[in-house]
């Protein structure tokens, strides 16, 4: 494994100032896929700045029911936070399908949204990747795609973004705390991924000096209710084939409100924003659901061997939202 | 190169190593603890699980560096009744993932003493769920046996909770 400077802040402005003065750092959270990474030598950092002794480790309650997460928490301790566990379960149950126990105490919560797709050409140095090497091509495709994107892909990549977590932070609608030497910003999770086209190697809208120091929750009436449900080729521990997250709000038998966001099919969370049209004050029946999932999909593009996830996307869709739909029928009867 | 020191197994050690070696490669190599398996040196095996601080983590992911003034616990500082359970209950056949099935099960069973909730937990805001068989498979998934000796596994963890 090739070396390189180790660098721990304990202090944000000192993290921030090191990483803008030389140009080869990188931020360092829990290391799960970073440390990887510098292993496969897929990424070449000079200098890796760890983050995880700055005070980013709050999870505190906003005025207006919201809910702040520091990004240094880690991805355990969020899943078992009591405020995400009552106000966002999606969010919760996301976490705890993502990785392992192990991985989960020391992934942190901005690790978890800057992961890298798993994508094995990304990680094949022998293989063209236009992610790893600008311009070099894709040799994912034409080759094993089975685990590849079907929405929101570029003739550049087909890769897809790993993460659990995000998928239930775009269902959520949950904005992004962002700081550098030039100060602090907020982007929505949903504007903070960039889709591939011609420079899949640009994942994010952030700069390399820019640091994620919160996650900000909003308040829904729709999240107290919303589930995780994550479809993969064993019973845990593994990537997703297909997720959903979702949260739907009834009144009567109509549907007021209704999030829906898609894992392990896109370069990106996927919000699923067809669907929602579709959804949106209709009656919250097996024939909405399943006309919300073929909308939403009739855009998919698979690849020669992955047509499959349009098919199981559709059926997790629909099976998600019946699971929420009857247990708000169950709470209503109650 | 870096100056660390760790507390293990209860004894203060301090390494000069380079930053990117591995708490796995420092236990094995430097400080002559080899009970800690290195499996697939890439997060996805759970071999190398050891504690720091109480909480299960893979050593091959953590950087040395990262850990400096941690109490990390490996097989050898082990004492616990898991042990003896694994061994009635055949929890293992090559042997090589043990000693990372048994720091992470105790890891587990702190977990759960402290509430975290799993992905099989019915609704995740409910405390306390029973560590039923399904329950310590989820929460034992970290850890992949080669030899498939999972039933015995559960069976081991079972007997300790029960």
């Amino acid at each position: 494994m090739r070396t390189f400077d180790y660098v721990t802040a304990t202090d944000v402005t000192t993290a921030l100032r090191t990483v803008a003065e030389r140009p080869g750092a990188k931020f360092l959270g829990g290391g799960t896929n970073l440390v990887d990474l510098i292993r496969e030598n897929v990424e070449r950092p000079d200098v890796v700045v760890d983050v995880t002794r700055l005070p980013l480790t709050g999870i505190d309650e906003l005025p207006g029911g919201g809910v702040r997460v520091g990004a240094g928490v880690r991805n355990s301790a969020l899943a078992a936070h009591p405020l995400v566990r009552t106000r966002y379960p999606v969010l919760s149950q996301a976490v705890l399908n993502g990785a392992s126990a192990q991985l989960r105490n020391m992934a942190t919560v901005g690790g978890n949204l800057l992961q890298r797709t798993r994508c094995p050409y990304f990680y094949d140095t022998a293989s063209p990747c236009a992610k790893r090497e600008p311009g070099s091509g894709c040799g994912a495709l034409g080759g094993i795609t089975r685990d590849a994107a079907i929405l929101g892909v570029s003739e550049h990549c087909v890769a897809t973004h790993p993460s659990d977590m995000a998928v239930a932070l775009a269902a959520l609608d949950a904005v992004v705390e962002v700081e550098s030497i030039r100060g602090t910003r907020r982007v929505p999770v949903l504007e903070l991924y960039r889709p591939p086209g011609d420079t899949p190697h640009v994942e994010t809208v952030l700069e390399r000096d820019e640091l994620i120091t919160a996650v900000e929750l909003p308040a829904a009436d729709a999240a107290p209710r919303s589930r995780y449900r994550k479809v993969r080729d064993r019973a845990s521990y593994a990537f997703a084939l297909v997720s959903v997250a979702a949260a739907l709000r009834l009144d009567g038998d109509t549907i007021v409100d209704a999030r829906v966001a898609l894992g392990g099919v896109a370069p990106l969370p996927w919000r699923a924003a067809e669907a929602e049209r579709l959804l949106v004050g209709a009656p919250a029946t097996e024939e909405t659901f399943a006309r919300a999932a073929e909308a939403e999909l009739a855009a998919a593009t698979p690849q020669h061997d992955n047509a499959f996830k349009v098919e199981l996307a559709r059926r997790t869709i629909v099976a998600t939202l019946r699971e929420l739909q009857e247990h708000a029928a169950a709470g209503s009867a109650a | 190169m870096a100056e660390v020191r760790l507390r293990v197994n209860g004894a203060d050690r301090r390494l000069d190593i380079p930053p990117q070696v591995s708490l796995l490669d420092a236990l094995r190599e430097h400080l002559g603890l080899p009970g800690t398996k290195k499996g697939c040196d890439q997060g996805a095996c759970g071999a190398c699980t050891v504690l720091a601080d109480g909480e299960r983590i893979n050593a091959c992911l953590a950087l040395t560096v990262q850990y400096a003034d941690r109490e990390i616990t490996t097989i050898e500082g082990v004492d616990h009744p898991l042990q003896e359970a694994f061994v009635r209950h055949d929890g293992f056949q090559c042997g090589y993932c043990t000693s990372g099935q048994i720091c992470s099960a105790i890891g587990m069973l702190a977990e759960h003493k402290d509430g975290m909730p799993s992905a099989v937990s019915e609704d995740p805001a409910a405390e306390g769920e029973e560590l039923t068989d399904e329950e310590i498979r989820e929460r034992m998934s970290g850890n992949i046996c080669r030899c498939g000796a999972y039933n015995g596994v559960v069976e081991a963890v079972a007997e300790v909770v029960r």
